[in-house]
């Protein structure tokens, strides 16, 4: 009886919603069969580009990703170069391995930097509304009206190609998207009656967004975010895959791609092996932000 | 009513703009409010009635300042409460509080009940942060909740619970004044009933002072010492509960009294209709708002304001209505056009169509 009795008691405990809802969130997403897929394929790669930097610029295996050898050049795959060499008879798996961690850093950090700038702008806008809302709203339409590759590459040229050039030119691209969400959750949140209880009390603005405010926009930021590293690697490659990007013979995947281009015929691994690593990792962080939408749909709860 | 009043509204106006056009220019108004004024004494218990729309709640949060009214005055123990800085309308808030109607919406559902209350008294400072703890335990057991919920989040509540939790909160800065916005009209009847005996006997308890905006005249006529009706954003009838329930002198008022339902199958009450629906707010009628629906209107309704007067001798300082009509309606002098009590069946008979009446001939 005293076991059962303790027993209850454990049931009773309160549960964070915070808790409850990422289990809640977590539950729902593995049974997202393709979700979970990208999952451990984006974990996979999380590790191996973590090794892969290190790698690079410590050099624990002691093979250098710009190691020429024009006696070896064109090879096809094999048990010694596993994904074969490229022009310059550099290994090219050694080239992705090394390459690894600025395709996905670019991504994340674009997307960071655009998050950093576009979430509050979003909420001052959604919040105070007025004169800040329409002139902010109407920038972010300006920006929205290029292209994402064709904005970064007007800012890659004016800056000059670089990794950190990439990164801003890519985030500015990223900031109507984030402004635009969080506005319109912020709209819809400001809008409950708790947070009109708490102005009742006396609360300043800056407790409101921080506390009220941005703890219940959460979902949809973090599913943006996850989404647009996705579309941030894709422009990352291309601006590199252009030129414009970071600069050889850095192995970014982009730029082995443009390597590549001349000897597609004769060598194909050259290109597809980069080509194929972009694919895997673009959808893989697609199949996760889609299930991770999903699983935080309000509308999926049961 | 005491001598000094605790809130006195001046002539409140919340007009709501309506952007439009190219430039999000503003080309119209939602006349929400529409040049209120009345007074609540300390202690007192007034009911603000009317259908959706008409401006209660509106009215409610001009007086909060949660909404900025456009035009009035506000005055809280003799201070001008619209005319505060920032800072001092803070300040202020702890003497005026809000319950709200969706008990649902009103509490942050990522925080537990302590979070929330500590929140509450942590922004007004009234209590020391050494004390708060214990402050808390007796706001729940002042409401009715026990002790080992408190580290509760809102989800793990019930709607009626939920509703303690809100006016707990909006005890915890000692307020004077509580609006209460719909505060039981989403909840049971049954916990209606729990949660308006506590509301009373808080009252009793602490000297509150309450408006109380709703709809459902059975709780208004139980709770309240005086009752205000609004229709359109206008007072069209204010005075004592009892003068108002017993003998309502506006049209409109007689109407909305004669929707209550009656707990007895027997006895017929004489339901009065109105026709057509409530006039837009954006552009009013002229005159009389009430003169579109009401069965006594003339040409002078048509364009004259009627102002809020205490008409009758007998209720005086006790009631007063806005209607030109009212004491001759009263004493039978001034008829209605057509019989109120038999719209409904005149609307049936118009908007039947032909088939039916056909069918009607044949049976007879």
């Amino acid at each position: 009886m005293v076991v059962a009795s303790k027993e209850r008691i454990r049931d009773t405990r309160p549960v964070n919603p915070r808790v409850k809802s990422f289990k809640d969130t977590f539950r729902r997403l593995k049974k997202n069969k393709s979700a979970l897929v990208g999952f451990y394929v984006l974990a996979f790669f999380f590790v191996v580009s973590i090794f892969g930097a290190i790698d690079a610029n410590y050099g624990l295996t002691g093979i250098s990703s710009n190691a020429t050898n024009l006696t070896a050049k064109l090879e096809s795959p094999s048990a010694a170069h596993w994904f074969g060499t490229d022009h310059l008879g550099r290994d090219i798996f050694i080239r992705i391995l090394h390459g690894m961690y600025i395709t996905l850093g670019v991504g994340f950090a674009a997307t960071f930097l655009a998050g950093l700038v576009g979430v509050p702008l979003g909420i001052l806008a959604g919040y105070y509304g007025g004169w800040f809302d329409t002139i902010v709203m109407r920038l972010m339409d300006v920006l929205l009206a290029f292209p994402g590759i064709l904005l970064a590459l007007a800012i890659v040229s004016v800056l000059g190609g670089s990794t950190i050039n990439v990164t801003i030119a890519i985030a500015i691209g990223a900031i109507p998207q984030f402004a635009r969400i969080v506005r319109g959750s912020t709209l819809t949140t400001k809008k409950l009656e708790y947070v009109d209880a708490i102005r009742a009390l006396g609360a300043r603005d800056v407790k409101i967004i921080f506390q009220h405010i941005l703890p219940n926009i959460m979902s949809p930021i973090i599913v943006n975010t996850t989404l647009f590293i996705a579309t941030a690697i894709l422009t990352a490659a291309g601006l590199s895959f252009l030129g414009l990007g970071v600069q050889p013979p850095t192995p970014e995947w982009g730029a082995m791609l443009n390597d590549g281009r001349n000897y597609m015929y004769q060598a194909g691994h050259i290109t597809l092996f980069p080509g194929m690593m972009i694919v895997i990792v673009v959808l893989a962080f697609n199949l996760f932000g889609d299930g991770l939408r999903d699983a935080l749909d309000p509308k999926m709860r049961k | 009513m005491t001598e000094k009043p605790l809130l006195k509204i001046d002539n409140l106006k919340q007009y709501f703009p309506i952007k439009g056009g190219f430039l999000g220019r503003t080309v119209n108004h939602v006349k929400a409010v529409d040049d209120i004024s009345f007074a609540i004494g300390k202690g007192e218990t007034v009911s603000v009635v009317g259908e959706s729309g008409c401006g209660k709640s509106t009215t409610g949060r001009a007086i909060l300042r949660l909404d900025e009214p456009t035009a009035g005055k506000v005055e809280f123990e003799g201070k001008d409460v619209l005319g505060m800085s920032a800072k001092e309308m803070r300040r202020m808030r702890s003497e005026m509080q809000i319950i709200f109607q969706d008990p649902y919406a009103s509490l942050n559902p990522r925080k537990t009940v302590r979070q929330t209350l500590n929140e509450a008294m942590e922004i007004q400072n009234v209590v020391p942060k050494k004390e708060r703890n214990a402050r808390i335990v007796e706001l729940m057991e002042t409401v009715g909740l026990q002790k080992h919920q408190i580290d509760r989040f809102p989800h793990e509540f019930s709607g009626g619970q939920r509703q303690r939790v809100g006016i707990a909160r909006a005890l915890s800065v000692n307020p004077k004044l509580i609006i209460c916005d719909e505060a039981v009209s989403a909840l049971d009847v049954s916990i209606q009933a729990q949660v308006l005996n506590l509301l009373k006997r808080l009252q009793r308890e602490m000297g509150l002072t309450y408006l109380f905006i709703a709809h459902d005249l059975g709780v208004v006529r139980h709770i309240s010492d005086r009752i205000i009706v609004m229709y359109l954003g206008k007072i069209v009838e204010m005075g004592e509960t009892k003068s108002i329930f017993e003998n309502p002198q506006h049209p409109y008022t007689k109407a909305l009294l004669s929707a209550i339902p009656v707990p007895n199958p027997k006895k017929k009450a004489e339901r009065i209709f109105l026709r057509g629906d409530v006039p837009s707010p954006i552009d009013p009628p002229t005159g009389c708002r009430f003169h579109t629906r009401c069965p006594f209107a003339t040409d002078k309704c048509r364009t004259e304001v009627p102002l809020l007067e205490e008409k009758d001798e007998i209720y005086k300082d006790k009631h007063s209505v806005a209607c030109h009509y009212a004491l001759d309606i009263q004493q039978g002098k001034h008829k209605p056009k057509y019989n109120m009590t038999d719209v409904r069946k005149n609307l049936d008979e118009e908007g039947m169509d032909n088939k039916s009446k056909e069918k009607q001939l044949e049976n007879a």
